[in-house]
């Protein structure tokens, strides 16, 4: 069912992307804190900082796809109708697909001036 | 979709109350009874025995009520000191050996049901045609490549002692029957019983097939609907932990990916 048939493969990427996410996190929390005042100005300066940009990127990637992992465990679990349960996977794969394009796309607008 | 309600015949009513027989320490007991050929939904009947003419297990009772007040109650029962794995019901809401389990562990009226979600062949009887086929599956058995050695395939006592927690299971399918994965995905998910048995063959060291093995395991049903609910672990009547021979089974799995 998972696009490579292999459950090893899906099992140790969950893994991974929750042990990263653990400071990727962290780091979000962080940086929101640390703009909840700052004006709009200041957040794409903020954003501009590669480092900050290339961890947003990170973050982003490594959540969106953790999350379309645990869903998918999700929707094999109860969806039990092999066409529903294709389409279902399908459209999961797509919003996180959604997803990340806008997360990208909103990091790259600001990294190259807004 | 998982169905989270019964089918319309398979709605338990309440059934029979049968004659209380004499006696000063009385305990009930509420039986689920279905039988197939009359058509009916299941019920509850309820009876009662006299402790004090009665062994103290679950099974010295239902084998009193069968013998004494109905011919009619069909369960398994064969050894009666829990090795052999037949008289596995749901008892007070756990699966358990009815040899096992005595009732004065129970408060109340001792509740007793077939094991969950299997097809019923009549009142405690599941069918477990699935779960022996499961069991099948991963080739229980010593495979080998080399010449077979003229006397025994030797064994360290490390590598026997890796087996202890592993062979001890009585296929009795109290696990695998309290697994609510296994109860979603039962066609797919091997279940906990078989997959302690995988692994009693993985780590047998005179086994030589684990590649062949692991092979067979991979596939994102067989192995990974465990989600470490752990229901097996509590339910097992040997005291045995199927879920950390699946997540040992899972580790040898990532180690030959990495």
């Amino acid at each position: 069912m998972s696009p490579d048939k292999s459950g090893t493969r899906h099992f140790w990427q969950q893994r991974a992307t929750a042990i990263a996410n653990v400071p990727l996190v962290l780091f979000l929390l962080w940086f929101i804190i640390s703009n909840l005042d700052a004006t709009r100005a200041d957040v794409v300066a903020s954003v501009q900082n590669p480092f900050n940009a290339l961890l947003l990127v990170l973050s982003f990637a490594s959540i969106l796809w953790h999350m379309r992992l645990g869903m998918e465990m999700v929707l094999e679990d109860y969806v039990q109708d092999e066409r529903m349960l294709r389409t279902s996977l399908l459209l999961n794969t797509l919003f996180t697909a959604a997803m990340a394009l806008a997360a990208l796309y909103a990091i790259l607008k600001m990294v190259f001036g807004a | 979709m998982v169905e989270f309600a019964l089918p319309q015949n398979s709605k338990v009513q309440p059934g029979k109350v049968w004659p209380k027989p004499a006696g000063s320490k009385l305990q009930e007991f509420r039986i689920y009874r279905w039988n197939p050929d009359d058509g009916k939904n299941p019920q509850i009947d309820s009876y009662h025995v006299d402790m004090e003419q009665c062994g103290p297990m679950v099974l010295d009772a239902i084998i009193k009520i069968k013998n004494e007040q109905d011919p009619t109650l069909t369960f398994r029962r064969s050894c009666r000191e829990g090795i052999c794995g037949s008289c596995a019901m749901n008892i007070d809401g756990t699966n358990t050996l009815a040899c096992l389990k005595a009732c004065d562990e129970v408060e109340g009226a001792v509740r007793i049901y077939p094991l969950p979600h299997m097809p019923v062949v009549k009142d405690l009887v599941p069918d477990l045609t699935r779960f022996y086929t499961q069991h099948r599956a991963i080739e229980p058995w010593l495979k080998t490549t080399t010449p077979e050695p003229v006397k025994e395939w030797k064994q360290s006592h490390n590598e026997r002692a890796l087996l202890d927690g592993l062979y001890e299971c009585i296929l009795c399918a109290c696990c695998s029957t309290s697994c609510p994965s296994y109860w979603w995905n039962g066609y797919r998910y091997l279940g906990p019983a078989a997959l302690l048995q995988a692994y009693r063959w993985l780590i047998d060291s005179r086994d030589e097939a684990r590649k062949d093995r692991l092979d067979n395991l991979e596939d994102p049903f067989k192995l990974y609907r465990c989600h470490t609910i752990m229901n097996c672990a509590k339910a097992c009547p040997k005291g045995l932990n199927p879920a950390k021979a699946i997540a040992e089974i899972k580790k040898l799995m990532v180690e030959r990916l990495l």
